[in-house]
């Protein structure tokens, strides 16, 4: 008798569909410990002090554009009618965008339960915080009087005088700072373990000082950590909304004047997008080279940046799709200003800002992202990244400076050249934020040692030999 | 209770090499009928609480506090000076309660605001924290916790306590290193 045609078998060891794992090389515990830990714990190598000791000068020259614009007031920037927004409101929408990226993979993707985050998202919180400070700078010196910058709090004073609760700038004070404060909490209640391991293998005593007052007595209890995860889910369940508010708030400022490109109801999802996609540029941008450095290749693994990848491909794409929306709705709304406005956007003097940043850079670069050989090489990612990094900062000039520099009357046209401070006061920030980011490598667990320990399978308290069998073996060395 | 050398008594305590052989004897430990004790691991594990025979975290509850008072906070403070203190028209927009939603955005952020501060507080008032020291650290071997290693102790004012029982219990778990651990 015949028997019907079967498949052949395949005799492998392997499941077809098993998943990749997130911690490669079958790295234990202990070994997480040791390379995270060890990166902090060891003298800062030579490149550490040489790159730091460059981005510290380029900073203190930033700060020292800051003095000399606050001592001698805000015409050092090239700000002037018609133009009254440019660099500054461009690098605060450019760095407050940033700090996106590190509250979504902290936060969101906590939520959705992608646990390959935990490899990357203590360092990109940190990004978050150092680019909010860094974004905090602008408004801030823009109200041109800094000793006045109290007036946007609301605090009862002599002259009876209140804030006005209903304009967007106002909502944008409450919004960066709770993002900022909200960011801080989570990032240290994160923290909270890893300073624990810190303390527990430090050597010095001023060191098991700090670490010890830092991680306030954690001894790793079980009735801990209940009450822990629930703060931890809790404070993502808040950063969610927030993050998604903090961009629509920034939007506002835009979205509810009168100006032709600003004044549009598109405007908070596109920017909430935009500043993901630009976000994940920067993690990127950071991550990729402290992997190479620290040899941490088996944390942050090819999976990790295909991932990442792919949500600049999809965030991109919003952007995208937002731009397009933005012309077809300039024509479709047969308003001529609005009309002028798209078109002066692509031909008028500001015209290679789009080409090249928002069409080259944001729109058609990440496309490359469709391709799996792109998302796995290192070299195009960090191509790619660049390319947003850049487009990004293109994009909010093209909105801001584009929309103001030819409005509704052509006697009052102008064009905005930057100064001398106005560049090198964002150059600054550049080295605000970058040697932050070299302070936080150096003295804190750039990888989050506790939540990777959760991804590994023998965390897993069903994984393994059934009880009864000896338990395998998974200490490393013993410490005496 | 005291050992022989003078010493205060804290908790009969075990070492277990995988987060499987701790999950085992804490259900075995909370079968046994005790209630004053704990388990230790480098990371939370996923059912312990159910092992430990604990109930979900109330600390939920407390935020939704903060973020009711955040919520209130906000409301005052913007139609405080808006509609008594100091009204102004603005944008042609109106003052009094119809204004409200513009002030939407800031009463979100408050409630956010408030919420996760209670989140953080909350933490650590629940949890006792911070503190200088605890009596577990006297272990030496306890500073693995931290790394790689799993701690069950069973504290000596649980009132089932006795070092024998404890000490037997422990051993027919799997656990290793059992030791006394003293409160000073």
């Amino acid at each position: 008798m015949e028997t019907a045609p079967t498949a052949p078998r395949v005799i492998s060891d392997e499941k077809p569909l098993a998943r990749v794992p997130l911690v490669l090389n079958k790295r234990n515990f202990s070994w997480l410990t040791e390379r995270i830990s060890g990166v902090v714990e060891q003298p800062a190598p030579r490149w550490w002090w040489v790159t730091f000791t460059i981005t510290a000068t380029i900073a203190a020259f930033g700060v020292f554009c800051l003095g000399y614009q606050i001592s001698t007031g805000v015409g050092t920037w090239g700000l002037n009618h018609p133009v009254g927004w440019a660099w500054d409101i461009t690098n605060f929408v450019f760095w407050i965008g940033i700090g996106h990226a590190g509250t979504l993979i902290s936060a969101i993707l906590f939520l959705l339960r992608q646990k390959w985050r935990t490899s990357i998202n203590r360092s990109a919180e940190a990004m978050t915080l150092f680019a909010v400070m860094c974004a905090a700078i602008f408004p801030g010196i823009h109200v041109g009087r800094v000793w006045m910058a109290w007036f946007l709090a609301p605090v009862p004073n002599s002259w009876g005088v209140w804030p006005n609760f209903r304009s967007p700038l106002m909502w944008d004070v409450f919004a960066v700072s709770t993002y900022f404060t909200v960011s801080v909490l989570f990032w240290y209640t994160g923290l909270i373990p890893d300073l624990a391991t810190l303390r527990d293998r430090a050597t010095s005593k001023i060191k098991k000082l700090l670490f010890g007052i830092f991680a306030v007595g954690w001894r790793g209890s079980n009735r801990n950590w209940r009450h822990y995860e629930m703060a931890y889910l809790v404070l993502a369940g808040l950063s969610t909304p927030l993050v998604l508010s903090v961009h629509s708030v920034v939007s506002f400022d835009f979205a509810t004047s009168i100006l032709p490109t600003w004044h549009t109801t598109i405007f908070p999802p596109y920017f909430v997008a935009g500043a993901i996609f630009g976000g994940f540029a920067m993690v990127l941008t950071l991550m990729l080279p402290a992997r190479a450095i620290f040899k941490l290749h088996d944390i942050i693994t090819p999976q990790h940046v295909d991932k990442m990848a792919k949500i600049i491909l999809l965030t991109g794409s919003f952007v995208s799709y937002a731009y397009a929306m933005e012309f077809f709705m300039a024509w479709y709304s047969g308003n001529q200003y609005e009309k002028f406005a798209f078109f002066n956007r692509i031909f008028g003097p500001y015209w290679w800002y789009w080409w090249v940043g928002m069409l080259f850079c944001n729109a058609l670069s990440p496309q490359l992202f469709w391709f799996k050989w792109c998302r796995r090489n290192v070299y195009v990612v960090y191509f790619v990244c660049m390319c947003v990094n850049a487009g990004m900062w293109f994009e909010r000039f093209i909105i801001i400076v584009g929309g103001l520099h030819r409005d509704f009357l052509p006697s009052s046209w102008g064009m905005f050249y930057p100064t001398w401070v106005d560049i090198w006061t964002f150059i600054g920030t550049f080295g605000i934020f970058t040697s932050l980011f070299l302070l936080f490598i150096r003295f804190l667990p750039m990888i989050a040692m506790s939540e990777v320990k959760t991804v590994l399978p023998e965390s897993n308290p069903h994984h393994g030999p059934a009880p009864g069998h000896s338990p395998p073996v998974i200490a490393g060395k013993e410490h005496a | 209770m005291k050992t022989p050398s003078g010493h205060q008594v804290y908790a009969m305590a075990a070492e277990y090499q995988s987060a499987t052989a701790l999950y085992e004897a804490a259900k075995r430990v909370r079968d046994a009928g005790f209630k004053r004790w704990d388990v230790y691991s480098p990371f939370p594990i996923h059912g312990m609480d159910q092992a430990m025979g604990l109930g979900k975290s109330w600390l939920s509850a407390v935020v939704l506090c903060g973020g009711i008072t955040g919520l209130l906070t906000a409301v005052v403070l913007e139609f405080g000076p808006s509609w008594f203190i100091y009204p102004v028209i603005v944008h042609g927009k109106p003052f009094d309660w119809r204004t409200v939603p513009a002030f939407f955005p800031i009463m979100f952020e408050l409630t956010v605001l408030f919420s996760a501060f209670a989140a953080f507080f909350a933490v650590l008032i629940m949890n006792g924290l911070p503190r200088w020291n605890h009596p577990i650290f006297n272990w030496n071997r306890f500073g693995r916790v931290t790394n790689d290693s799993f701690f069950l102790a069973i504290e000596a004012r649980d009132p089932r306590f006795t070092e024998i029982e404890a000490r037997e219990l422990l051993e027919s778990t799997g656990g290793q290193n059992i030791t006394i651990v003293h409160e000073d």
